[in-house]
């Protein structure tokens, strides 16, 4: 029990990360509104960065930038990959939007049941 | 201390995603979106992820949440309806959830120094270096030098994505939308009227 | 006196260390934290902030709609550019040690140039998408 509680605690970035990642997923199939899938599509990719840079840190270590005062680095690798996917991220983010406000244009309204019902009614 | 900073920050993004989640006024949803970026910025800065840390904050707290705002103006959206309790989509994520959880079990605790990402190319990187180039600031050094390509991919990305919102928003705007459509109209009744 | 007296002086005050501060990221992303695409989105907060508060009008006197759209391909332009500088010299696609007399001082020239054209095109897409969105409601 002792040796659970303990995983529990090394581990609990990455609990979190899950639940971040699940709610998410949540927000995006269950609610109706566009901009709240939106918004919840965003909390999924931000839980990604935060899976990745979690391994990446040392207890004990500092930032990548080289310093005569210190020896131990956190792994820059990771940092890299994320920073690419960040600006991707608002590059979709903002497609996605510009995407909403056409369909609104179009129907009138941004929830997903009524554009259901106005395609089935046609 | 910081182990506990970095549990009261993850508990905090945990209890503002809850808020995201319940919270109906879309106004209130973006704003409670730009306070989690902005937590998760705090937070990456604990994990001496400095670069990402201030991308994160500039871009997820800043410029998304402009965005949001002016999509929301135009859609002209204030509350989400009312919905009944969505049981499959529940279930659904916590079944992602419960296989989320037993893949991660396997990885090595917080923190330490000797887990295999840390084995293979990252030394490589951090010795070369100075050698290599003089640029004392790793990521950059990496983003620009050893992942050149990575990074022109993105910046095509990037050009792409305005691209694509200018071809979708660009064209009239909504004054001119609304007299055309009267103006034709207008045509389409006058016509009717002769015929 | 106009109820938004402290928004408008404030911002006056803020969009000079604004834009240096941008600069700075960008210039200093070799020796800190920083780089081409914070500096660009902190630039373009910059002409956003503008908007906010004195109105697109007067955005776009300080960053025409051409312009930016203008140079939003231009970024991408300078950083493959550089990859075929470096083609013509000799070398393979974007392998800069070729750029000055040292290997070391070529990378470091590389490095500068390429965070360039990425610091114009991500400044540009933002400004130019809120300038898209902002011209769909008028």
């Amino acid at each position: 029990m002792k040796d659970a509680i303990l995983r529990f605690a090394e581990h609990y970035n990455y609990v979190v990360t899950i639940f971040l990642m699940v709610a998410g997923l949540y927000i995006v199939i269950a609610r109706g509104n566009m901009i709240k899938k939106l918004i919840g599509l965003s909390i999924f990719q931000t839980s990604v960065y935060l899976l990745y840079v979690s391994p990446a840190k040392i207890i004990g270590g500092t930032a990548p930038i080289l310093d005569p005062a210190y020896k131990i680095y956190a792994n820059p690798l990771p940092h890299v990959l994320i920073l690419t996917a960040i600006v991707v991220g608002v590059a979709v983010l903002a497609l996605g939007l510009a995407l909403v406000v056409r369909i609104h244009e179009a129907y009138g309204t941004i929830e997903e049941d009524e554009i259901f019902a106005r395609e089935t009614d046609e | 201390m910081e182990l506990l900073i970095n549990t009261a920050l993850l508990t905090l993004l945990a209890a503002v995603t809850i808020g995201i989640a319940r919270q109906r006024n879309l106004f209130g949803a973006i704003i409670l979106a730009g306070i989690y970026s902005f937590l998760m910025a705090s937070l990456l800065i604990l994990l001496d992820a400095v670069d990402v840390a201030m991308t994160e904050a500039s871009v997820g707290a800043g410029v998304s949440t402009v965005f949001l705002l002016a999509a929301l103006h135009l859609t002209r959206s204030l509350e989400q309806k009312s919905m009944k309790t969505p049981v499959v989509p529940l279930f659904v994520a916590l079944c992602v959830g419960a296989a989320l959880v037993w893949g991660t079990v396997g990885l090595s605790p917080f923190g330490t120094p000797d887990a295999p990402i840390h084995q293979h190319v990252a030394p490589t990187y951090l010795t070369n270096v100075v050698k290599d180039s003089g640029v004392p600031n790793v990521v950059t050094a990496i983003l620009a030098d050893y992942r050149g390509f990575d990074t022109l991919g993105e910046t095509v990305v990037i050009f792409t994505g305005g691209i694509g919102v200018m071809l979708l928003l660009r064209g009239s705007g909504r004054k001119r939308r609304e007299e055309r459509e009267g103006a034709e109209g207008k045509a389409g009744a006058k016509s009717e009227n002769e015929a | 006196m106009r109820l938004d007296v402290v928004l408008r002086i404030g911002t006056k005050l803020v969009l000079p260390f604004m834009l240096l501060f941008a600069l700075y990221v960008q210039f200093h992303g070799e020796y800190g934290p920083g780089g081409g695409f914070q500096a660009g989105v902190i630039a373009a907060g910059m002409v956003i902030l503008y908007a906010l508060v004195f109105g697109v009008a007067r955005a776009k006197l300080i960053a025409p709609q051409r312009l930016v759209e203008f140079m939003v391909p231009l970024g991408v332009l300078i950083y493959a550019g550089t990859g075929v500088v470096t083609m013509l010299l000799g070398q393979n696609f974007l392998d800069y040690d070729v750029l000055d007399h040292t290997a070391r001082h070529g990378r470091e020239r590389g490095i500068f140039w390429v965070e360039i054209g990425v610091l114009v095109t991500v400044a540009s897409t933002m400004i130019a998408i809120f300038y898209a969105f902002v011209e769909r409601g008028r």
